[in-house]
């Protein structure tokens, strides 16, 4: 049986093309591409991508107009029923709008747009995104932000970090993000939204190819559920 | 009814586009600025009959992200 991945599309947004090539490239199957204005997803999904861009041109906040966007009721239903959800970049600033995910996401504390590869800590090795790397494992991923800069109160920092979903940090500070949060997870452990682009670290022509694991894992796991 | 919606970071957020202009208005010459927090003016034209209950729910659910920032309605005189 073949998995069934969704990326959805906002307008603005930019990197869903990569991010389903992506995930065609661990799952041997097309991604199915789902625009934003369809009240509906399509039946029997196994996984959910919301990817980078700009959705809606950051118009209000970053991912604000996206999160109140007719799909997005439909992935909020499907992240409930235990439907794996991945936000990169915009896509997690649409989860944290949404809901989906505490916090917000600030512009940058240097208010510089930060286009580079950075180093990441995986502080989590046991969701169904990040078992495919070593507990403490340092990894390389680009960065392309201007507001990625991580916001929520003390205690939501202390239970996020209390309950080990803090799935990646930098590091060393990039954005002024709290604790140096680089992606973090929901309490069920199936929505993961991080900053930095997995879906652009898949060979080692981008420079490195340690995203690959992020998507191979939750691939495998999926076909093995 | 015009309606405006004032936005602005919560006291303690950081902001860097406030600590920006303050900067800029430093390197400007101007003096015995202590502090620039920048927010964001909404203007709504609403039906004379919507609630307060409405507008509260429209900042709440849209304009205004509650992590990290306030909002104020002021209804102005047309």
């Amino acid at each position: 049986m073949s998995l069934r991945c969704a990326v959805i599309t906002f307008p603005g947004s930019n990197c869903d093309r990569d991010m389903a090539v992506a995930l065609e490239a661990v799952s041997g199957t097309p991604a199915i591409r789902v625009w934003h204005g369809d009240a509906t997803l399509p039946e029997r999904l196994d996984f959910i991508a919301l990817p980078g861009g700009f959705s809606y041109g950051d118009y209000l906040r970053c991912g604000a107009i996206a999160s109140r966007s007719p799909v997005m009721r439909a992935v909020i239903e499907a992240a409930g029923r235990g439907v794996p959800v991945l936000g990169v970049c915009n896509g997690f600033q649409v989860l944290t709008e949404s809901g989906l995910l505490p916090g917000a996401l600030m512009r940058n504390a240097a208010q510089n747009f930060i286009c580079r590869t950075v180093g990441l800590k995986v502080e989590n090795s046991q969701s169904i995104f990040t078992g495919g790397y070593a507990q403490g494992q340092e990894i390389v991923i680009p960065v392309a932000h201007h507001d990625g800069n991580y916001f929520a109160d003390d205690a939501t920092l202390d239970r996020l970090e209390g309950e080990g979903r803090v799935a990646f940090r930098y590091t060393s500070p990039v954005n002024g993000s709290q604790r140096d949060i680089a992606g973090i997870l929901n309490d069920a452990g199936n929505v993961l939204g991080m900053m930095p682009h997995p879906e652009r670290a898949m060979e080692d022509a981008h420079g490195s190819a340690d995203g690959r694991a992020l998507f191979a894992n939750a691939i495998e796991s999926l076909v093995n559920a | 009814m015009k309606v405006h919606v004032h936005v602005s970071l919560k006291p303690g957020v950081l902001d860097p586009q406030g600590r920006a202009i303050h900067h800029a208005l430093e390197g400007l010459g101007f003096i015995g600025v202590n502090d620039v927090r920048a927010g964001r003016l909404i203007e709504l034209d609403v039906a004379d009959d919507t609630s307060d209950a409405a507008l509260d729910d429209m900042c709440r659910k849209l304009l205004a992200n509650m992590v990290i920032e306030n909002y104020r309605i002021e209804k102005v005189a047309a």
